[in-house]
């Protein structure tokens, strides 16, 4: 049979999709045993047992100096920090990218603005969020949103125009007013859009969120890194590395879910990853 | 009784229209008065301009020329409930089960904020679209989305949901074109039935002569009468044939390669020498 039409049964595609992560844990022990060997003080590639201890270390001991569980106290805040630019990222998409989407004249007067500034890179707009906002919390969630909402903003108002216009036609044939359109047909048929538009912001997001963090902060994920990359802590920042993609897996896995749990009718042609 | 009658006053009335977009004349010179209770089917070659016909009597888009009046009154510029539509795509909300495609139309009158009924307005609206689903052979399938009903059951429900206005008009732009020719027959019933029983007037564009022939009172036949074989954009279709059809009597309708052959018309003979 042609490889094309060989599918890998259900047990197989666990075992297949392990073989990747297990190479590489394994090429890593190995490179580690060697440097080790050669130096036991080498700080580049700790071994596996040295960063478990690490870890364990930041999450269940408390730092000496505050009294916090660092790893926790990080998670929260960068998670804070994330979850707030990510909902108003998302709000902004909701109302100014539906409307673009929906109503010609808003679309005329907003969508050329939106694309221009969805073009600046938003990292250079950090030394100005900095200024504006000072180095609190609120230059770091600004700093998410420029990154993010535009981009959301665009894909939204295009999923709106690509509902067929066929429905847009039969809802005014049913008496819908401009408003219960947007209520009863737009809305729901953008949602499943919306959450997977979320699901690729996510990725700026993270990068934004670490950046921000690393140039100024006093918690968070990234300013932890960031912090004890000054003593060449590899045992610290890998964990911590995993950790991060541990976080943005289950983020995105649980946005999926919700997808299909909430809106089962979109779900339904084929498979997705 | 499907013949223009003197007697009763016109219902649809088309004055000399035409339709062009930029220097591509799609249709010219169209004239029609169409009594109330007709079933009018609509034939003619792919691109012919029998859907941008439909399309102008749903407004959806508006003649380049020409008046088209119903009951003496000019049509709204916009798609409105007084007029129906069964698409042969998209006809229903994808994202809305049976029974909530049904249950719309009643939801957008009684609930003008949220185009939503709750509790017990619900269930009372509930009841009132037992019959409907009933009639159409959807109670089973009430609960599912339109992605998971046959093509046939979908445009059963597409009927249904444009006769929920009580509409004066339907409009069926090839409602059946996707379907196979046994569910085709059932169809056929249903709408023949719907079209007695609730005496409005339909206008069906169709592939398919012998449903043109089977169903209507009154066929038309759009073609293009003059041609130029330099600009063969130049002059648009019309209607080259208006044949009441009664129903008992179809024998003595001509045949589908007469109708079809373009009658011999001067102005043609003209350009092409």
């Amino acid at each position: 049979m042609r490889i094309i039409n060989r599918k890998p049964s259900r047990v197989t595609s666990i075992y297949l999709a392990m073989i990747p992560f297990i190479a590489v844990i394994v090429t890593y022990a190995i490179a580690s045993h060697y440097r080790l060997a050669a130096n036991p003080a080498d700080k580049l590639l700790p071994s596996l047992q040295s960063m478990g201890a690490s870890f364990w270390r930041m999450a269940f001991e408390a730092d000496k100096r505050s009294g916090n569980y660092l790893l926790w106290l990080d998670t929260w805040d960068s998670l804070a920090r994330l979850g707030m630019g990510m909902a108003i990222a998302t709000s902004l998409a909701l109302t100014i990218g539906l409307l673009i989407g929906f109503i010609p004249h808003v679309r005329s007067t907003l969508a050329p603005f939106v694309a221009t500034f969805s073009l600046i890179p938003p990292i250079t707009i950090l030394p100005i969020l900095f200024i504006v906002f000072g180095l609190g919390e609120a230059a770091k969630v600004a700093l998410i949103v420029v990154g993010t909402a535009p981009v959301m903003i665009r894909s939204t108002a295009q999923n709106v125009m690509n509902i067929p216009r066929e429905m847009i036609i039969k809802a005014e044939t049913l008496g819908a007013s401009v408003w219960q359109m947007l209520t009863r047909l737009v809305l729901p048929q953008t949602l499943p859009g919306l959450i997977n538009s979320m699901r690729l912001a996510l990725v700026p997001a993270w990068i934004f969120l670490i950046s921000a963090e690393a140039i100024a902060s006093t918690t968070g994920l990234g300013y932890r890194i960031f912090l004890v990359r000054r003593y060449l802590a590899m045992d610290v920042i890998l964990p911590y590395v995993i950790w991060i993609t541990l976080l943005a897996f289950v983020i995105d896995r649980l946005l999926l879910m919700l997808s299909r749990r909430a809106f089962p009718w979109s779900h339904m042609g084929g498979e997705s990853i | 009784m499907s013949a223009p009658d003197t007697k009763v006053p016109p219902h649809v009335v088309v004055r000399n229209v035409s339709k062009s977009y930029g220097d591509m004349v799609v249709l010219e010179r169209v004239n029609l008065e169409i009594a109330p209770n007709t079933f009018c089917t609509i034939v003619g070659a792919s691109g012919c301009g029998k859907s941008t016909f439909l399309r102008m009597l749903l407004s959806q888009e508006l003649p380049t020329s020409g008046d088209i009046l119903i009951d003496g009154n000019p049509l709204p510029p916009e798609p409105t409930p007084d007029r129906g539509i069964v698409f042969q795509r998209y006809s229903v909300f994808s994202h809305l089960t049976v029974e909530d495609n049904l249950l719309l139309a009643a939801e957008f009158e009684a609930a003008p904020a949220t185009g939503k009924l709750f509790g017990s307005a619900r269930k009372k609206a509930l009841e009132s679209i037992e019959p409907t689903l009933e009639k159409i052979g959807l109670s089973p399938a009430r609960r599912r989305f339109p992605s998971q009903l046959s093509g046939g059951m979908q445009q059963r429900l597409a009927i249904a949901q444009a006769l929920l206005k009580k509409p004066k008009i339907l409009l069926l732009d090839e409602p059946f074109g996707a379907l196979d020719p046994g569910i085709r027959a059932d169809m056929h019933e249903l709408l023949d039935q719907l079209w007695e029983e609730l005496g409005m007037t339909i206008f069906m564009v169709t592939h398919d002569i012998n449903e043109a022939f089977k169903l209507g009172t009154r066929m038309l036949v759009f073609d293009k009468i003059r041609h130029d074989p330099h600009a063969p954009e130049r002059f648009g279709a019309t209607i080259t044939y208006d044949l009441p059809l009664t129903r008992n009597l179809k024998d003595s309708a001509p045949t589908a390669s007469e109708l079809f052959t373009a009658p011999k018309n001067p102005l043609s003979e003209d350009i092409k020498t």
